[in-house]
């Protein structure tokens, strides 16, 4: 690792004021990206700016239709807490699958958003969900934040304070892990809206990220159930495909996901 | 057997300072003065280098020194060897290239060090090694034996023409083609022996220390066998001569093989602190060990078994190219041929057996022995073609191996190994006992009509262990003796040291050792401390591999431990006035048999010492040593039955059960016995389902992190049902055969053909992962 400084900041606002003077400076969340890429000198930044100690950016809250999940709040709060288990069983238990008890301690969901792993879990949730991801500048909906692989709309320095996540009629989550990294070989997060509408999304499977699966959305939207889906195709065209999973596989794994996923949210 | 005795189930004497993080490993020694090494490493697979420049980097701060390849050279630093002769069938020796320990021209695989740096911190000696410039040419890459073999391929070594090191022949052809024509049935199969990485916990390490007046070195490292170390490092690569050189292997957090050779880093580090006068340490990081810890197995496979209308294996033919990466690692030619081929007659009564191995380089990790070391490439091939027999045969699979089983003992295999005892039928009886193999059906037709897909498994695996009698090896070509050493110290109160050539990194030995003493003389095993690693202290060893330290390292100790009673015996007797003959040993007592007469062993041992009253002529003292040398390899066995349950939507295998009967002879702690099968499992059950290296065409390593190479996990592996029969080796005093390696040897098979049987498709690869069981159901 090369030498650098570590601040640890009490407020967004100095975070962002010291994120501004250094030359070359990054915010630190749980650390699991960043950390392991400076000890490999992939990365040297000149700051590292430490947001899991600001108070303002942990905790959850309900609010009237929906709950807002702070930034720096651990997998594992997310995973244990009261208010998410009883809003959206899905978003907990999506929680409880990242990593091990040792990441979801440090990990926070603002890290994993701001990161956008093309296989990480919580873009799946947020995307499906309709959430909205809200930073010190501004709010911005799912459908414009994931801008790709391990890219975002948040522009240089802004920092994510909270994600709010509307109450779902039913939601599901179903995760087929990478055999080496426990990533998401192929997750698939399925939400249905008091109104009616269905939103899915499959994470682990596109080479440009996190992605909505239309076909899938206007099958369970004319019939919410698993067999509603068996007839439809996903094609392989733009899948990921490498040494664990091939492109067809993962088309497949992206309908069976979705189909276990939707026996989950019942 | 007593409470600590031979059989006793005793508490490892050595994890309390293991879980108590107080062990003491090659890393948490600290020399005054010591500086640290940073190896540069070749990014290409296969390039000339064109030139380095150091300059930079020697104005760093902290640098001490920049070296490299060509500096090795001039300073005439041995080639790295290769320890075993294969003479191919033309007889022609083996076409071995020049491994040098630093990369002088030419870089034959990703991650070989063309120079390194030394500086005071090790983040100086980064920084330093970042201002490095090295120019290279780059060359086309061989990257898998297939490319290696193409006619055109490019050249790895000019000794080595078309990339081949040896073809090398064993068995009778002309018998075993007549077998094949005269066959009722012939079963056939391709066969891809995946490539692992060991990753043992501990990365390896090395710190070297010259002191200039004295002329001597010592050498802190990961090893085996540290006095092959010091024997090779002083014989072959000009470091120092051996009475120059120590070579200390403290606490070694496991090698499975790995940390058997000498790599070129411990060259490196000694040659570097006589140039630099500053001890030098190494310690590798995880990327390094995939990057430059020998790999293991790594075959392509074409065997065909012969049947008669009885369904009796009338004979057997193996084809098999073995890859040896870039260079030939130390024991890397002996792997694909005698530690193989020879165990290709399996359990069974083969009458004839021939196989072809040729040995390829190409642009990879050097790959020599690791956990089972071309025994479980045997057994893999022997178990999958019996599987597939049965299937093609439409006979059972149990049934099908009890009817081929060798039953009669001593039996002289068409291949070299002469099996001394063995009951193959009762192990294969003890596994489908406990598995409910004849429930199976019902409980296969019971998942299907659930929409799951049940299979099950057989795997009858042999293996040669307590390896090995010096004087066959050496006619095979080994260029060491195989026997161990051992010596026995009772101190003048009566407390024991046990000096030994093995290396204890995971086996438990200071716990199982002890427990011979107790056994022997019925004193506590907190009486007996075990003395291992260290060539000043321990005369000759030849370390611990081949699941050799119980069959011959604790026989070597027995024997010192004979020399040690004959002679306590004499000093009892002399003092309690009675007959050597009348003395008996019993709870640390020497007794007059039939009478109340005793001498305490601390007494007897005091009397040793003081020398005031001993029989005329008797030297003083109570110490005594034993090389032993073993008659014949052991022949460890088992069968092992798993049943799985496969996903057909996502291709995903779960275990329903895993059975292991095995037959190890004597068990001394049957509690470690236990813990090396559950490990063997894993690592052989990791090959099956889960661990495979993977290059790309241009020779670079994908799975070079944990991100990417699937290591087994405690969730992906069932809980193990165990069981033991036993026949005991008849070729040592003890009865042992050895277990270390049996897991490892034997699961493969036993989970890929649970699987094949379950999705009806016979073709899959290793490790099969869940895309590939998922392509073999759907096409």
């Amino acid at each position: 690792m090369h030498q650098t400084t570590y601040h640890r900041p009490s407020s967004v606002d100095e975070a962002a004021s010291l994120f501004a003077k250094g030359s070359d400076a990054k915010y630190l969340a749980g650390g699991h990206t960043l950390i392991p890429v400076m000890k490999q000198r992939l990365a040297s930044p000149s700051d590292v700016i430490d947001l899991g100690k600001i108070k303002e950016l942990i905790g959850v809250e309900a609010t009237g239709d929906g709950i807002v999940v702070k930034s720096a709040t651990t997998h594992y709060d997310v995973a244990s807490s009261e208010t998410v288990r009883k809003a959206i069983p899905a978003l907990a238990y999506l929680a409880s699958l990242i990593g091990d008890p040792a990441v979801r301690h440090r990990g926070t969901i603002g890290g994993s958003l701001a990161n956008n792993d093309p296989a990480a879990d919580y873009p799946a949730a947020v995307l499906a969900l309709g959430a909205i991801v809200k930073t010190n500048k501004r709010s911005i909906s799912a459908d414009d934040f994931f801008k790709g692989l391990f890219s975002t709309a948040l522009e240089d320095g802004e920092i994510i304070t909270a994600v709010s996540f509307p109450v779902q009629a039913k939601a599901g989550y179903a995760k087929f892990n990478h055999p080496a990294s426990r990533f998401a070989l192929t997750g698939v997060f399925v939400a249905k809206t008091p109104a009616g509408d269905v939103r899915v999304a499959a994470t682990g499977a596109s080479q440009s990220g996190v992605m909505r699966v239309g076909a899938i959305e206007a099958a369970l939207k004319a019939n919410w159930s698993a067999g509603a889906i068996d007839a439809v195709k996903i094609s392989a065209d733009g899948l990921l495909n490498d040494i664990h999973g091939t492109a067809d596989y993962r088309a497949n794994l992206v309908k069976v996901m979705a189909q276990r996923a939707v026996q989950a949210a019942g | 057997m007593g409470v600590e005795g031979i059989g006793a189930s005793v508490v490892r004497k050595e994890d309390r300072r293991f879980i108590t993080g107080k062990g003491r490993y090659v890393d948490d020694i600290k020399l005054v003065g010591m500086t640290h090494a940073h190896f540069i490493r070749s990014p290409h697979a296969h390039a000339k280098i064109k030139s380095i420049d150091t300059s930079e980097a020697m104005k760093m701060p902290g640098v001490v020194g920049v070296l490299t390849g060509q500096q090795i050279v001039d300073d005439k630093i041995g080639n790295l060897i290769c320890g075993w002769a294969i003479t191919s069938k033309d007889g022609t020796g083996m076409k071995m290239g020049a491994w040098p320990a630093m990369a002088p021209e030419t870089v034959r695989f990703v991650g070989q060090a063309v120079a390194v740096v030394i500086a005071e911190t090790k983040n100086q000696a980064r920084d330093a090694a970042e201002a490095v410039v090295v120019n290279y040419e780059e060359l086309p890459a061989v990257p898998d034996i297939r490319a290696a073999i193409k006619p055109g391929a490019p050249q790895l070594h000019p000794e080595a023409p078309g990339n081949v090191i040896y073809d090398w022949v064993i068995g009778d052809e002309g018998a075993t083609d007549a077998a094949f024509k005269s066959a009722a049935n012939v079963v056939s199969l391709d066969i891809t022996n995946n490539r692992l990485v060991p990753n043992a916990m501990e990365p390896r390490a090395a710190i070297a220390e010259y002191n200039e007046p004295e002329e001597h070195f010592t050498l802190y490292t990961t090893s085996q066998n540290p006095h092959v170390a010091r024997l090779v490092l002083s014989a072959f690569y000009n470091i120092a001569q051996e009475h120059k050189l120590r070579v200390v292997a403290p606490d070694v957090g496991g090698g499975f093989g790995s940390k058997i050779f000498i790599y070129p880093e411990e060259m490196v580090a000694l040659w570097a602190s006589k140039k630099v006068g500053r001890p030098v340490k190494w310690t590798g990081d995880r990327t390094e060990a995939f990057l430059t810890d020998a790999h293991g197995r790594d075959h392509l496979t074409k065997a065909e078994m012969a049947f008669d209308k009885d369904n009796k294996v009338t004979g057997l033919r193996v084809k098999t190219y073995a890859n040896l990466g870039g260079y030939m690692s130390l024991f890397s030619s002996s792997v694909p041929t005698y530690l193989y081929a020879t165990l290709l007659s399996g359990q069974y009564n083969i009458p004839n057996i021939f196989a072809e191995v040729i040995s390829v380089y190409t642009n990879t990790v050097p790959v020599d022995a690791y956990r089972g070391a071309g025994r479980p490439e045997a057994s893999f091939v022997v178990e999958r073609l019996m599987e597939t027999a049965a299937r093609q045969l439409k006979v059972d699979p149990a049934e099908l191996r009890r009817k081929n089983f060798i039953t009669q003992f001593p039996h002289q295999t068409p291949v070299i190994m002469a099996y001394d005892i063995g009951d193959f039928g009762a192990s294969l009886d003890a596994a489908m006992k406990a598995i409910d193999y004849a429930g199976f059906a019902a409980r296969k037709a019971k998942a299907k009509s659930e929409g799951k897909l049940r299979g099950i498994g057989v795997s009858c695996y042999i293996e040669a262990c307590g390896i090995a009698p010096s004087k066959a090896v050496g006619s095979l070509g080994a260029g060491v003796g195989l026997w161990e050493s051992a010596e026995v110290r009772v101190n003048p109160v009566g407390t024991i040291e046990i000096l030994t050539g093995s290396h204890s990194h995971g086996q438990g030995h200071e716990t199982t050792f002890c427990q011979l003493i107790a056994d022997r003389l019925g004193v506590p095993i907190s009486q007996v401390s075990i003395v291992h690693g260290d060539t000043d202290k321990v005369q000759f060893g030849m370390g611990t591999y081949g699941s050799r330290s119980a069959a011959v390292g604790l026989t070597a100790i027995l024997k010192a431990m004979e020399k040690v009673e004959a002679k306590a015996k004499k000093i009892a007797a002399h003092q309690l006035e009675a007959s050597e003959n009348d003395i008996v040993i019993e709870n640390g007592e020497f007794k007059v048999a039939g009478t109340d007469k005793s001498l305490a062993l601390p007494m007897v041992a005091l009397a040793a010492y003081t020398a005031h009253n001993l029989p005329d002529g008797m030297e003083p003292g109570l110490k005594e040593g034993a090389f032993y040398d073993p008659t014949n390899f052991t022949f460890p066995a088992g069968a092992y039955i798993c049943e799985m349950e496969v996903d057909a939507a996502t291709g995903k295998s779960s275990f329903v059960n895993f059975v292991a009967a095995d037959d190890f002879g004597r068990l001394i702690n049957p509690m470690i016995v236990e813990g090396q099968v559950h490990g063997g499992l894993a690592q052989g059950i990791g090959q099956a389902l889960l661990e495979g290296v993977v290059y790309d065409a241009s020779g670079q390593l994908l799975t070079a992190s944990f991100m990417d190479y699937t290591m087994p996990r405690a969730d992906d592996l069932p809980s193990f049902k165990l069981s033991h029969t036993t026949t005991l080796c008849p070729g040592n005093p003890l009865g042992v055969k050895g277990c270390g390696e049996a897991g490892a040897i034997g699961a493969s098979a036993a989970v890929i053909n649970a699987i094949t049987d379950a999705i009806g498709n016979n073709k899959l690869e290793m490790p099969a992962t869940p895309d590939r069981v998922w392509h073999a159901i759907h096409g």
